[in-house]
């Protein structure tokens, strides 16, 4: 495990031990039940931080993007985390599923955001002003990756060599390629954003494979309380937990 | 034709930290109170699998949905304003609690020094001192006036800290004990006290011990388990309005809360609202609540634009600076500040609470000498520990690629080894910086949306500038950090970065009806029982979150509200 240490290991509290042994009792006017309902299930509480025994990740399967895209996207996203001797790279902890999950859903579909027209150009300091959706983004963003990559290697961009890929997320990355359609250094901007989203987000979502992006930071994922640590001047490191460990 | 309801004492718009509060202060006196909330019901139990970065901090899981309602912004009248389709600068909260629910519980006290910004600035500097353009004016209170009053709000949140030395007086302690101090605090602290500055905790709404405060509500302490600003706490430790005021106005028995009720119209005939005109969203039915009095206790845009849309009260106009709805928009100025970069020791980063930090006044308000200066006013200095996240927390030293090998490396390198040191700069009121309605883009039922126009000025940049050197002197002293980066430049105002969700003014308080909105209990001068509660009234922004001096202002308003009952109606002042 990266996050090993010589430290002494700091043990997890548990949720429903943590609320039995503060005793809270919320005295005077009840103020939500949310130790109620946390102390609903009687079971014993399952070891903290333990990993289920290695099952087929059924999470791993497309529900957007289309297997060719899907190999742009998983490439470029190991160039912006990429594998090395502090830990996997993005490939390996699943971003490009967690993307591909993404555009599949809300976020993809731009749901929450004001896509009413007219739209306009604005200036900068204003925000996005298209009127297409992240997904649709997305969609023009890899088949430009490919055709730049086509136009000056003559190969698809998974199938370029690292340093190639980089040149060519540079080119982006500066606007150096021109689109007409959509902005590459936007584009490349959102590539990268979840990119680090797909490596550090809960383990639900599909990326940070068994919490190994947390692991390489040293951050303890979903703990219920830092009150043992919070004054400490050593660095305290601790096993990570995940979301699904508060559920099982 | 809309549905009418029997007429109730009072409703309230929008049920959040203004709306609870009025909603337990009238109940409590035996009013009857109908709170109408556009979002959704709100219980501690919704936190459950709250530690999740991704939905809450980067989905907005608990912000207004902007494909229904957003705002339109520009930096100037000669600008096309467009509307800010995803979200940055601000986050505008929904549902029971309102952005009480979200924030980071930070509660300060504005200075004595901002309730007379205009008188004391002329006093100590001269009429030359304020620039062409910008509209300071007093805010018709004081300091002293409003004490009980923040003393209040402090004692129904249960806030933990310790005197400001350079603060106002206060007629008795925090409520409860400051929370407790990190090694980075401790740093801060002992750096700080060499330049013979004058540190203090930070005011914080995450109870430092457990505390059952004036109204029989007992809440837990905080866990320090570093998910509060953009987050609802599990525990019921940082003091929101869902687990402080809104249950008190319950037990009585006569709040009655009506989520999913979005307010659309304040009704009025002559000089007074008779009721307002709300749209269940879940049915699309149209009702009227008929009500002897009408509380406004939205955000800063909701209370601005509903009054735009019910045409009460003397609209804004910048051309001759006459009217006063929409006036005096002001934000907080936030780009100053300095990080260190320690190759040499690892902080708790990871953990911590929304409030808990240390800061110092030495360059905020008046309390330093402007005469040699190009601002006026300053920002609260602050380190604070609010639990650094992963998906957000991949600082790397300038010259850092952004991303790559290089990236990553020093951005895990990093992630428990920087200290920020902040400045929350005061951000001062221009006339042509305003809230009116935009002509052409709409909500989901076709009302126009709120319009901002905005930018910084001169006085920000030199504010901001200023501020930045005194973080960066306070990191050096700190010791250890191999790379110190001072950011000193606020560049134009840009909708996209996050900055702060500290939005005020549109609905200003002051001394009279030709230049402010509400008189200081928050009651319209030009419809006496409306009352317009929330950081909309105030006249400018001070170095500090809202939250605190909101609070105050809203016990106060509530007040005015049982007088003005009692009294047989009239204005207050």
């Amino acid at each position: 495990m990266l996050a090993q240490s010589n430290e002494r290991h700091e043990q997890p509290v548990s949720r429903r031990n943590f609320l039995k042994n503060t005793g809270m009792v919320l005295g005077g006017l009840v103020v939500g039940g949310v130790a109620g309902s946390l102390l609903r299930k009687p079971e014993a509480p399952q070891q903290p931080g333990a990993t289920p025994a290695p099952t087929a990740d059924y999470n791993q399967a497309l529900m957007y993007f289309s297997p060719e895209q899907f190999k742009v996207v998983e490439a470029a996203c190991e160039r912006i985390f990429p594998e090395d001797e502090i830990g996997p790279g993005a490939k390996t902890l699943g971003a490009a599923y967690f993307i591909d999950h993404q555009l599949a859903g809300d976020w993809g579909f731009n749901a929450r955001d004001y896509m009413q027209g007219p739209f306009f150009p604005g200036e900068a300091t204003q925000g996005y002003q298209g009127r297409l959706k992240r997904r649709e983004i997305f969609d023009i963003g890899i088949q430009e990756l490919n055709n730049y990559s086509n136009s000056t290697q003559q190969k698809r961009f998974h199938e370029l060599a690292a340093e190639q890929q980089d040149a060519v997320l540079k080119a982006f990355e500066t606007d150096e390629v021109k689109l007409t359609t959509i902005s590459a250094s936007a584009f490349f901007k959102m590539l990268r954003a979840s990119t680090l989203e797909g490596v550090y987000s809960d383990p639900l979502y599909g990326g940070n494979k068994n919490m190994d992006g947390w692991k390489m930071k040293n951050y303890p994922g979903n703990q219920m309380a830092y009150t043992q640590v919070i004054e400490k001047d050593e660095f305290v490191k601790m096993a990570p937990l995940s979301l699904r460990d508060h559920q099982h | 034709m809309a549905k009418k309801l029997p007429k109730v004492d009072v409703v309230i718009v929008g049920v959040g930290w203004g709306g609870g509060i009025i909603a337990s202060e009238l109940t409590k006196q035996g009013l009857t109170v109908v709170g109408l909330e556009r979002g959704k019901e709100r219980k501690t139990e919704d936190y459950f699998m709250v530690h999740d970065e991704l939905r809450y901090a980067l989905r907005y899981e608990m912000m207004q949905d902007l494909s229904k309602e957003t705002i339109t912004f520009r930096s100037k009248t000669s600008v096309r304003a467009l509307p800010m389709r995803s979200y940055g600068s601000f986050l505008i909260g929904t549902g029971l609690g309102g952005s009480g629910v979200h924030w980071n519980g930070q509660t300060f006290r504005f200075l004595p020094y901002d309730f007379e910004i205009r008188s004391k600035t002329v006093e100590r500097y001269g009429e030359k001192k304020i620039p062409d353009g910008m509209t300071i004016q007093d805010w018709g209170i004081t300091y002293e006036q409003l004490e009980p009053y923040f003393d209040k709000f402090e004692k129904t949140a249960g806030i933990a800290g310790e005197e400001n030395p350079l603060g106002g007086k206060r007629s008795s302690p925090y409520p409860v004990p400051p929370m407790k101090s990190t090694p980075s605090m401790k740093m801060f602290a002992e750096a700080t006290k060499k330049k013979s500055l004058h540190p203090y905790m930070m005011p914080s709404a995450n109870l430092s011990q457990a505390y059952t405060n004036p109204d029989g509500v007992a809440r837990a302490a905080c866990q320090y388990c570093g998910y509060c600003e953009r987050f609802g706490c599990e525990y019921g430790a940082k003091a929101d309005p869902v687990v402080t005021v809104i249950p008190v106005a319950k037990k009585t028995g006569k709040f009655e809360i009506r989520t999913h009720s979005h307010v659309r119209r304040i009704l009025h005939t002559g000089k007074k609202a008779t009721g307002v005109l709300y749209t269940d969203v879940t049915t699309g039915e149209e009702i009227e609540q008929p009500a002897d009095i009408v509380v406004m206790t939205s955000y800063v845009f909701s209370n601005t634009r509903l009054l735009l849309m019910s045409n009460l009260g003397k609209p804004y106009d910048p051309a001759t600076g006459k009217g006063v709805i929409g006036k005096n928009y002001a934000y907080q100025v936030i780009r100053g500040g300095a990080v260190g970069f320690f190759d040499n020791k690892e902080f708790n980063n990871y953990a911590g609470a929304g409030a808990l930090g240390i800061c110092l006044d030495d360059f905020n308000g008046d309390n330093f000498d402007h005469k040699d200066l190009n601002f006026i006013h300053g920002a609260n200095i602050s380190l604070s520990q609010t639990g650094q996240r992963p998906i957000a927390n991949n600082k790397v030293p300038e010259g850092t690629p952004s991303w790559g090998k290089e990236f990553k490396a020093a951005s895990i390198k990093y992630a428990n080894r920087i200290l920020s040191v902040g400045a929350q700069g005061a951000c001062m009121p221009y006339r042509h910086h305003f809230l009116d309605l935009d002509p052409t883009y709409k909500d989901a039922f076709g009302d126009p949306l709120m319009r901002i126009t905005f930018d910084f000025e001169e006085q920000d940049r030199q504010l901001a500038a200023y501020c930045a050197d005194k973080c960066g002197e306070i990191v050096k002293e700190m010791g250890a950090a191999e790379k110190l980066e001072i950011n000193r430049k606020l560049g134009p105002y840009d909708i996209t970065p996050y900055q702060s969700t500290h939005n005020t003014g549109g609905v200003i308080m002051g001394t009279s009806p030709d230049t402010s909105a509400v008189n200081n209990y928050l009651q319209m001068w030009d419809a006496e029982n409306v009352f317009v509660v929330g950081a909309s009234a105030f006249p400018h922004n001070s170095g500090y979150n809202p939250t605190g001096t909101m609070g105050a202002l809203s016990y106060r308003a509530a007040e005015g509200i049982l007088k003005y009952r009692q009294s047989g109606g009239g204005l207050l002042v």
